[in-house]
């Protein structure tokens, strides 16, 4: 078993030791197992774990190794958010409703992993069907934060940023959809990009929200996640909403400096409701980049404010008309005996789901129902269209927009799950981006109460390289990547 | 007993689902080719599994481009997919993917020839693309259903009619019409017994000259040209008999069973939906090119419309023959193949129209099935062009090509020998016998005056007619018939 | 907006959810506070906004018409709760 430090290397240190040999992936592959046999049980990061089938890749990784046919993510492991379909192995979203679903194709993020030659060491564990903002929604019981286990890690990509925090796997795939790569990656302390809507094919990733969707890296570094973008971008013919543009090389630009690059900090992003610990953080690190040569100015986004109201219906909408598929006919769960069809429906779908997503179905069916639609539905799109043109407006001054990811570190588990209000509430800074297709970061900024806090980036659509340099540089500055927690 | 004397109008208008006639599915590449075994046709995206997104087929907005440019309609280049929101075991995603604000095409119109010979224009409200639900099977599993989602994601055009005829007849003769433009589009096989063109009926009646509608019902499943006529007929006099006997008709969606002529209610429909239509977020506003529609423009073949026109102005026919000929693709394919092939139009008219069209009834056939080519029925028209054989022997070499006897006309005129006398001699000949062997006959007929005449030698051309066992050129018979009798 | 208990049942059988007589009165409570929420969107001017649907302005991309998809019926229907001669099962259908 390789030493302890081999979990703290670097994606691009991992592929140099594979190369030179220093290291097998069966070797490296087979610590992670361990790492998570070990952990996982007090953790609850995976929901499945696949050694046999990681042991296999890995060898073939070795092999592909040695016969010189490696590419930078060869034999490195790897684990995917459970709703990224995976061939042969159990797909569950978090939910009751597919804890038999074995998906009989590949996602296209996770096929673009094995292409690479990556190692799969399972699937994590998330809000079901990526509703919520805890983890603790999950069919499987809720992810526990490494650096203090009776906290939430964040979510809906809970388990993924738990897994990294925690060194289970060398990084790990999310989806964000109001927010649920960058708010866990914020309460874990790692690294979360949600790429621009419709840089990464959605094919093959259950869908919640399906005009807000979009597969990002969770990683240690921003570096780690440029590697990752770099294979899980690009144009697919399999999804409509892919879009056909180029993708560059993400680490080619990492190095690049920041002096001169214009930094926009919204008004708005530091009202009420952010914890005053939370803001000094924040501002901190953006003193940090002034260090490095940014320039800061006030901008506002006045219709921000109004996008959880608009988000809380058009993700819902979306949703219920994307759940309808699960009803106990042609896969998932099936109630037992169904009296007749009706019931068939109603039961299985009832038990399948939880109360959460219960919830948020019959809000997106009431939102679209006769008489409503204009006044919910067509309402939010169009503050949609305000929102988005509110930071189209501010990307004429400025080249990035800085604030905070989440309004307070993560909190105790089971404060907030019988209101979701509240709940709902913590998305405010991160499901503006959703609604604008923009891309967006988390970078780890500071501890309070010794839990990490995120820096948010938001940068102009497609300008993804743009935020990982900007993470990049902030992470040559500074060590808040570096912290882990102290039990792990 | 009080008996109305109230004069009532029906008011009809149709929504007619058009299965067109692409390679795969509207938004899978899974084969879209009919009668395969259940769900082997049926993929990941058709079965709607977690995670598959659909892709528009190209081709599906080509063949809805055509409708639209086949019924004079507007193009919206702009057209939007939305989900229109329901359970059912046929519907895999528990929404159907339609078009509602922005269909793909707009108003546009379809002209149809009354009984009197008149135009009528039937408007048509829009038309959109869809994709087709599967088949709920009844048979018995242990008392459950069997679901086959083959036809899932068929794509259709839906097309929507103003509420534009006012009877049955007419709504046939509509109907009969847009069955021709989409066939001679290529858009749809047409088959309408397999699904592939289905009508549904929205009935109303009113007092004759009241302005406002009375309310309609839906009659679904009518697969032939015939039951619909027969439904739609039914509902007038069930919705007439109903408000005259003082009861209410109610909006409701009536199934009819053309083998027992019986429409009824289908309760499932009656609880109201709340269809919760909205924007489909997987696909993106469907943009048509200028340059698009210029190609398919070009591309356009000769409608039924400007067929029928060619026909009058270029073949010499009828109004009335030209709209039956030019009425179905298959028919006026036919025709014109005939025509050309015989070199008379109005003969090959009157041929496809008669004989052709009373045997194929006869049999239960369509003009696609039949066994005597266009090509081989215009050799036949050429013999009696060329006076090879009479129209009447026409009918005896037409029965035996029927029968398979004889590859063309030639080879039957040959080896029945019935190629008609014209010899002069010959004929003569003949009449002398028929003349010595009804004497009686001759006597009478020269007793005659000028006016009994004209009736009384149609016996003795029919006595030579017979004697030549129909080869004798009836004209010279007819004509040395005169001669002989004086 | 409050949201009454027989608004909650009926968009539940909208969404063919079964809702209990325990979990009736916690969902409504919990739908009418998501609901307050949202309303604070009304105060909005949106007078002559268009919607948006999608956060880019793209266009739909078209699929060539070929076959791609060849049978996968036993594979596809390994999933399924019940299915029989190729068929998925449910209870019967009454039209």
């Amino acid at each position: 078993m390789s030493n302890t430090s081999t979990h703290e290397k670097s994606l691009a240190e991992l592929s140099r030791s594979l190369k030179s040999k220093e290291l097998s992936s069966v070797e490296l592959t087979q610590s992670y197992l361990d790492r998570i046999d070990a952990l996982n049980s007090d953790l609850n990061a995976f929901i499945t774990v696949t050694p046999e089938l990681a042991l296999e890749q890995a060898k073939a990784a070795d092999a592909a190794i040695t016969a010189g046919n490696a590419s930078p993510l060869t034999g490195i492991p790897f684990a995917h958010k459970d709703l990224f379909c995976t061939e042969g192995v159990k797909t569950s979203c978090g939910s009751k409703m597919l804890d038999n679903f074995i998906a009989p194709y590949e996602s296209t993020v996770t096929a673009n992993f094995k292409d690479a030659g990556a190692v799969m060491l399972g699937k994590l564990n998330m809000d079901e069907f990526a509703m919520g903002g805890s983890n603790e929604n999950s069919f499987y019981g809720p992810a526990k934060n490494p650096w203090n286990r009776n906290m939430i890690p964040g979510g809906s990509s809970g388990g993924s940023a738990v897994a990294v925090a925690a060194r289970l796997s060398a990084a790990a795939t999310g989806t964000d959809t109001g927010g649920s790569v960058r708010q866990p990656a914020s309460m874990c302390g790692i690294t979360g990009l949600k790429p621009t809507y419709g840089r990464v094919s959605r094919w093959g990733m259950v869908a919640f929200a399906s005009s807000l969707d979009q597969a990002g890296p969770m990683a240690r570094s921003a570096e780690d996640a440029a590697m990752m973008l770099n294979v899980m971008a690009g144009f697919d013919p399999k999804d409509s909403t892919c879009m056909d543009r180029a993708v560059p090389d993400y680490t080619a630009t990492l190095n690049e400096p920041l002096k001169g690059l214009r930094i926009g900090l919204p008004k708005e992003y530091f009202a009420e409701g952010l914890d005053s610990r939370v803001e000094q953080v924040v501002r901190d690190a953006v003193a940090e980049y002034e260090k490095l040569g940014a320039t800061v100015k006030e901008i506002s986004l006045p219709r921000n404010h109004h996008s959880v109201a608009a988000y809380y219906v058009i993700a819902p909408a979306e949703a219920s008309a994307n759940l309808s598929r699960f009803d106990g006919v042609r896969f998932g769960y099936r109630c037992e005996d169904p009296k007749d069809l009706e019931d068939l429906y109603k039961r299985s779908r009832a038990e399948g789901f939880g109360s959460e997503v219960k919830n948020r179905i019959l809000v997106g069916a009431y939102a679209l129902s006769a008489g409503y639609y204009d006044a919910y539905y067509a309402k939010a799109q169009k503050i949609r269209r305000l929102i988005r043109d509110d930071f189209l407006a501010a990307f004429n001054d400025v080249d990035v927009i800085m604030g905070p990811t989440a309004p307070t570190p993560a909190f105790p588990i089971g404060d907030k799950s019988n209101d979701p209000v509240a709940m709902y509430l913590g998305d405010i800074f991160t499901i503006s981006a959703n609604l604008a297709g923009l891309p967006a970061m988390s970078v780890p900024a500071g501890l309070v109460d010794g839990l990490p806090v995120g820096l948010q980036i938001i940068a102009p659509h497609f300008e993804e390289a743009r935020l990982l340099n900007a993470g990049h540089q902030f992470q040559q500055a500074t060590d808040w990547h570096l912290r882990k927690p102290e039990t792990v | 007993m009080f008996t109305s004397t109230m004069q009532w109008e029906a008011v009809i208008g149709l929504e007619i689902h058009v299965q067109l006639s692409t390679k795969t599915k509207i938004f899978s590449g899974a084969s879209t080719a009919f009668g395969a075994e259940a769900n082997t046709q049926a993929c990941a995206i058709d079965l709607g599994l977690p995670g598959t997104l659909p892709v528009v087929n190209d081709e599906a907005i080509n063949m809805a481009i055509k409708f639209g440019l086949g019924i004079d309609a507007e193009i919206n280049k702009v057209n939007v997919f939305e989900r229109k929101n329901y359970f059912y075991p046929d519907l895999p995603k528990g929404y159907q993917t339609t078009q509602l604000e922005k269909p793909i095409v707009g108003a546009g119109h379809v002209d149809i020839m009354l009984d009197d010979k008149s135009t009528h224009r039937v408007r048509i409200h829009h038309a959109h693309l869809e994709e087709d639900a599967g088949k709920s099977l009844h048979e018995d599993f242990a008392g459950m259903s069997g679901i086959d989602l083959n036809r899932a994601g068929t794509p259709l055009i839906e097309i929507v009619t103003e509420p534009d005829m006012r009877n049955a007849r007419q709504a046939v003769a509509f109907a009969r019409k847009l069955h021709s433009i989409v066939t001679t589009l290529g858009i749809c096989d047409g088959d309408m017994s397999q699904g592939s063109m289905r009508f549904d009926v929205n009935v109303s009646v009113r007092p004759q000259g009241q302005e406002e509608l009375g309310t309609r019902t839906e009659t679904k499943n009518l697969n032939s040209f015939k039951f619909m006529e027969r439904a739609i007929n039914k509902e007038i006099e069930r919705q007439i008999e109903l408000i005259e006997d003082g009861g209410t008709v109610i909006q409701e969606t009536r199934l009819y069973n053309g083998d027992t002529d019986v429409a009824r209610s289908m309760r499932s429909k009656e609880e109201a939906n709340d269809y919760r239509y909205f924007p489909c977020p997987d696909l993106l506003p469907v943009v048509i090119e200028d340059s698009r529609l210029e190609k398919l423009r070009a591309e356009m073949p000769e409608m039924p419309e400007a067929r029928k026109a060619r026909f009058i102005n270029e073949l010499g026919l009828s109004d009335y023959d030209a709209d039956v000929l030019s009425g179905e693709l298959a028919t006026a394919d036919y025709f014109e193949a005939a025509a050309k092939a015989g070199g008379d139009a109005k003969l090959a008219a009157n041929w496809v129209m008669g004989e052709l069209a009373k045997t194929l009834n006869q049999n239960d056939l369509d003009i696609s099935s039949c066994p005597v080519s266009a090509e081989v029925l215009g050799g036949l028209m050429a013999r009696i062009k060329d006076n090879t054989i009479s129209g009447k022997i026409a009918k005896q070499v037409f029965e035996a090509l029927w029968k398979g006897e004889g590859a063309n006309a030639d080879e039957v005129i040959q080896a029945k020998g019935l190629k008609q006398v014209t010899d002069t001699g010959a004929i003569e000949a003949i009449i002398d016998d028929v003349l010595a062997a009804n004497p009686k006959q001759v006597e009478q007929y020269q007793a005659a005056d000028e006016a009994k005449r004209g009736k009384m030698v149609g016996f003795f051309v029919g006595q030579t007619m017979k004697a030549s066992k129909g080869k004798a050129n009836p004209g010279m018979v007819n004509q040395l018939l005169k001669k002989k009798l004086g | 907006m409050a949201i009454d208990r027989s608004t909650v049942e009926s968009v539940a059988h909208l969404a063919r959810l079964s809702i209990s007589e325990d979990e009736v009165r916690q969902t409504t409570e919990q739908i009418t506070s998501i609901m307050g929420l949202i309303d604070e969107m009304q105060a909005v001017d949106t007078h002559g906004v268009e919607p948006l649907a999608h956060p880019l302005d793209a266009v739909q991309r078209l699929r060539a018409d070929e076959v791609t998809e060849t049978n996968q019926r036993e594979n596809l229907q390994a999933n399924a709760p019940a299915a029989e001669e190729g068929l998925f099962l449910v209870p019967r259908v009454i039209e």
